[in-house]
């Protein structure tokens, strides 16, 4: 292994709008929302908590006596934001306060369009600055504003909104979560990514049980090291077991029905899923004998995408004994 | 019940970024090395393993599921996880020795937290109705908690520096010159994204006096949550924490490891366990220093128990912190016996 | 041995379905634990702890739910958990639960798990794609239908065997009243015309995605012997880990599980699980799962689960009735159905199995498994304290 050279590393980005049901009492809330009113609840010991909570934080008691509260309120405490994230309720600097509204005995968190931190302190009035378009969402409060200040310009759009029946209440918000995140290869599956990228297929042996995996491994399964010996592999091999996939679903890459079977190339003891194509799906055979078809060399990458699929070589089937093991 | 010690710690190297996966095997393989040769056993001596890790850091499920193959977990293991700081896995642990049914457990726990934008990924420990949606750092929320504290004089923004100051040498006056970075947080007081592992050995005690010369003995571990409705809750207090201390015989602890990520929870910690001037506050630099995402809160039970099988404690206090503010937490009392 | 004495005093689930708009997550969970807690006749005062469990944060998009749950699960101010163990979590998680009272640690305790599957799609969390990666992976069907065929080329069961499991747990669905399918009058021939998925799955031989939640109560001798009709003891308990893959592993009866089962049937003192134990609750995703866990947990010879499936023994009124519940082919809420299967065993020994009971129910095992078959839970809970 060529320790100098650094590990793979490339984008992973994991995005999903959720679709959360809000139960009665959050319904409640958002559908008030809609209408510029803000609402509360009692709570065990008497205090009105906003936004309302389900159950008791203090006898996680159901709770259900709703209370009207205002859309102004006081500072109770706040902190600076220089720099917004995205998704925060403001892209320029904003401070994001705990609010506890009039009629209120809790404090919610939000943001506040003060222009600077100079201009927000504890116990300063504050007043919702309604979103344009209030459609049934925490996000329908874009942000709080100092009660005398002129409205300022919403910067972020409004969320987006779930179908349901032509003047029906809201029942769902959408929550959309992406985030971006660095993926990176280990040491050893660099090395063979790299190699995919010339066309080679490199295992590396584990030090202990002697076995050769590919993609290699930063620890031997069974051992708990990392494998280290490199072992190039020819891209023959044999299918050990595969199943059709026809059933299309969120996300997929490939269009069905396609075979995704486990590949064992000649030398290695362990098998990987890849596809097999050259044939009928329903011809596909466990100990079918197999080679890469290789996409053109331009379109290689450090990525086992650089093979498109297996095809059947035509050769006689390996006998079962001799992969039964490998199942 | 058996009484359980903390027998072995070991932990990666604290770093902002490391160039390993996000599954922790390449800071995994050497910490259990490490392990091993301090406290002489091996794989097959251990009876239970117990992880703490999170899919978010990872940014993908079943993340923690990869991780197992640093262990080399075949033949078959005695395995949990936890979805929580690993300390919880400590304590899953504990339990199993207490319980009768193992002698011996390895608890490990990892985190790449330099994947993604950690404060931002944080938010999703919300309320995901009322709360996430408007994506609330976790260094913002944390500065909301301060200035509570600031402005209620129960602390001060020097009582802060001096907390971060402590054992870096730093200036005082020099810190608080610096500009602040969430107002009223400056960079000294908020902890550094840190990649990191830690793994502890846990045994009953007779089987820890065959690998230590002082085993740490686990006089008691308790663990508590508070309410997650952050304006409900009266954040300069730690309730959770106080009320784990109460089941605890605290007395006469020379030193604490507190899991404190911002330098005013580390005032919230010492005023909750009743910590005084004669119990050393984090000699390992705690979480200000290097704040690893779900080990952290290990390390700390770790870096106490190696100061008693140094012999530089003879009891010490150690803790977890997990979720926004404060909100969940976990003590132990540590004692050379 | 130390350990406690340890029982279940009551359980309690929701209506699962595909999906729960009707609540938020706090609610369904609720929805379970209500139950649970009436069921054990206990009130908040009585819990001193909670465990909680479920499968990919990913799946609800909430970074450790517990934390934001902890109101709605009674634990603020209490100790709480979260065990995550890919799909074996809802075993898992019972066996944490278990072990804060066999530790002597609490006197009761309250265990739940759930997944809100419709807040997301499970096939997408499954299958997102790290970079370099070929984009292969077609969710679990995808993940277990090789090994499916490798079972029946191993044990050369006949192909009509999956659609006998299908058909016989949508039925016992039928009979019960929380079950998201509910298919009186499917039969072996239509779940063999329903189509081909994953090949050699077909669409009825797969589980539904559920939004649902299951809670247990569980307490130390002393609050078992108070339970009104008897409380269902546990007996013994068992958890296994492997890799997901290495060379040579066989995946179709794997390691993990047997050494699992293995040290189960030791500590419950059953030499002969097929005539000792009475009914089981096994974790069967795809109707295949059921022969290959019967031999994995050594109720048959290795290549003869089949036969026992086939011969009509896993029906209620067999030797072992399997997944009178209807099992997870019937409701499938990821991180419950692990402790579903759990709960399930504990109400068939303490009689409250309703339109599923089996006639003198005594001994029962429940099952889970998860990951790439690499995680093993199960226990098992008797109508008497163990010997």
């Amino acid at each position: 292994m060529d320790v100098t050279e650094t590990p793979l590393a490339a984008p992973l980005n994991v995005g999903f709008d959720y679709t959360r049901s809000t139960g009665p009492v959050l319904g409640r809330f958002v559908n008030a929302l809609r209408e510029h009113r803000i609402e509360g609840i009692r709570g065990s010991d008497g205090r009105v908590h906003v936004p309302p909570v389900e159950y008791d934080p203090v006898t996680a008691e159901q709770l259900g006596e709703f209370v009207p509260v205002a859309d102004e309120g006081t500072v109770v405490s706040w902190s600076w934001c220089a720099e917004p994230l995205d998704g925060q309720p403001l892209s320029r600097p904003f401070a994001w306060a705990l609010i506890k509204l009039d009629g209120a005995d809790t404090a919610m968190l939000h943001a506040v369009d003060a222009g600077g931190p100079g201009n927000i302190h504890s116990g300063q009035r504050v007043r919702v600055r309604w979103a344009e378009d209030t459609v049934g969402h925490i996000r329908d409060i874009a942000y709080f504003l100092p009660v005398d200040a002129e409205d300022t310009t919403p910067t972020e759009p409004a969320p987006p909104v779930a179908e349901r029946e032509e003047g029906a209440p809201v029942s769902i918000v959408i929550t959309p979560v992406h985030l971006r995140y660095t993926h990176s290869a280990s040491p050893e599956e660099s090395t063979y990514l790299r190699g995919l990228a010339e066309g080679k297929l490199i295992g590396q042996r584990c030090p202990a049980c002697r076995k050769v995996y590919i993609p290699p491994r930063g620890a031997c399964p069974t051992d708990g090291v990392p494998t280290t010996d490199e072992v190039e592999l020819p891209d023959t091999g044999i299918v050990t077991t595969f199943c059709i996939v026809n059933v299309p679903f969120l996300g997929q890459r490939l269009k069905p029905p396609y075979v995704a079977a486990y590949i064992l190339l000649d030398g290695a003891d362990i098998a990987f899923l890849h596809l097999v194509l050259g044939c009928d799906a329903q011809d596909v055979k466990m100990g079918m004998r197999v080679r890469a078809a290789w996409k053109p060399r331009d379109e290689w990458w450090t990525s086992l995408e650089n093979i498109s699929h297996f095809e059947p070589t035509g050769e006689p089937d390996a006998a079962y004994e001799t992969f039964a093991h490998h199942l | 019940m058996p009484d359980v010690a903390i027998a072995g710690f070991a932990k990666a190297p604290n770093v902002r970024e490391t160039p390993g996966t996000t599954n922790g095997v390449e800071m995994l393989v050497p910490i259990f090395s490490e392990v091993f040769a301090k406290t002489g056993l091996s794989k097959q001596d251990i009876g239970f393993w117990c992880s703490g890790s999170s899919d978010y850091l990872a940014g993908r499920a079943f993340s923690f599921i990869a991780a197992v193959d640093a262990i080399g977990a075949f033949p078959p293991i005695h395995e949990s996880h936890v979805e929580m700081d690993a300390a919880w896995a400590l304590y899953e642990a504990w339990l199993k020795i207490k319980m009768g049914e193992v002698e011996t457990a390895l608890v490990y726990g990892f985190g790449k937290s330099s994947a993604g934008q950690l404060r931002r990924v944080l938010a999703l420990q919300l309320d995901p109705y009322v709360v996430t949606p408007l994506w609330p750092d976790s260094v913002s929320i944390a500065g909301i908690q301060a200035r509570l504290g600031l402005e209620a004089g129960l602390w001060s923004e020097k009582d802060l520096a001096e907390v971060a100051a402590r054992g870096t040498g730093k200036d005082v006056s020099e810190l608080l010159d610096t500009p602040y970075f969430a107002d009223p947080l400056r960079r000294h007081d908020i902890a550094p994204i840190t990649d990191g592992a830690a793994v502890v050995v846990l045994s009953t005690v007779e089987r820890a006096r065959d690998i230590v010369e002082h085993p740490a003995v686990i006089q008691g571990i308790e663990h508590r949550v508070d309410s997650p409705v952050l304006g409900a809750r009266d954040l300069t207090r730690s309730p959770s924490t106080e009320s784990a201390g109460q089941a605890l015989d605290l007395d006469g602890a020379d030193l604490a490891e507190l899991h404190a990520p911002f330098t005013h929870q580390e005032l919230i910690l010492r005023t909750a366990l009743k910590l005084d001037d004669t119990t050393k506050i984090n000699p390992s630099g705690g979480a200000l220093a290097a704040n690893p995402m779900f080990s952290a809160g290990l390390a700390r039970i770790g870096e106490a128990a190696a100061r008693i099988h140094s012999g530089e404690s003879r009891k010490a206090v150690a803790h977890a912190t997990s979720g926004p503010a404060l909100q969940q937490n976990l003590v132990t009392v540590l004692e050379a016996r | 041995m130390t350990k406690q004495l340890t029982a279940v005093l009551g359980t309690g689930q929701t209506h699962h379905r595909a999906k729960r708009q009707d609540v938020s997550m706090p609610g369904l969970l609720r929805e379970a634990i209500d139950r649970a807690m009436a069921d054990a006749q206990v009130g908040w005062a009585d819990i001193d702890a909670v465990v909680l469990g479920k499968a990919p944060d990913l799946f609800e998009g909430v970074m450790m739910p517990e934390l934001f749950l902890a109101d709605a699960l009674g634990a603020t101010g209490k100790p709480l958990l979260r065990v995550h163990t890919a799909g074996s979590v809802g075993g898992s998680t019972a066996l944490v639960a278990a072990s804060l009272v066999q530790s002597g640690v609490h006197r009761r305790v309250l265990t739940v798990a759930y997944e809100k599957q419709s807040e997301s799609n499970a096939m997408w969390g499954l299958s997102i794609l790290p970079p370099f990666q070929m984009p292969v992976g077609a969710g679990a069907g995808g993940y277990f239908a090789p090994h499916v065929r490798s079972y029946i080329r191993r044990s050369g069961a006949p192909e009509h065997v999956g659609a006998i499991v299908a058909a016989k747990d949508r039925r016992n669905g039928a009979l019960n009243p929380y079950a998201h399918l509910r298919q009186a009058d499917i039969t072996v021939e239509s779940v063999r015309k329903s189509q081909m998925l994953w090949d050699p799955i077909r669409y009825d031989e797969t589980c539904p995605s559920s939004d649902g939640a299951c809670a247990m109560v569980l307490g130390d001798e002393a609050a078992g012997d108070a339970v009104e009709g008897g409380a269902a003891w546990i007996h013994a308990t068992a958890m296994r880990t492997e890799p997901t893959t290495f060379a040579g592993r066989d995946q179709v009866n794997p390691q993990a599980g047997r050494d699992a089962a293995a040290a189960l049937w030791a500590e419950a003192g059953i030499t002969d699980p097929m005539s000792e134990v009475d009914v089981a609750e096994i974790y069967v995703p795809f109707s295949w799962f059921e022969p290959m866990w019967l031999e994995n947990l050594g109720f048959a010879p290795e290549g003869e689960g089949w036969k026992v499936t086939e011969a009509g023994e896993t029906a209620i009124g067999g030797r072992l009735p399997c997944n009178p519940s209807g099992g997870v082919l019937s409701s499938n809420p990821i991180g419950a159905s692990g402790m579903l299967r759990f709960s399930e065993a504990a109400k068939q020994v303490m009689g409250r199995a309703g339109d599923y009971q089996v006639d003198g129910a005594r001994i029962a095992l429940g099952h889970a498994y998860g990951g790439g078959s690499q995680y093993f839970s199960m226990w098992v809970v008797g109508a008497a304290k163990p010997r």
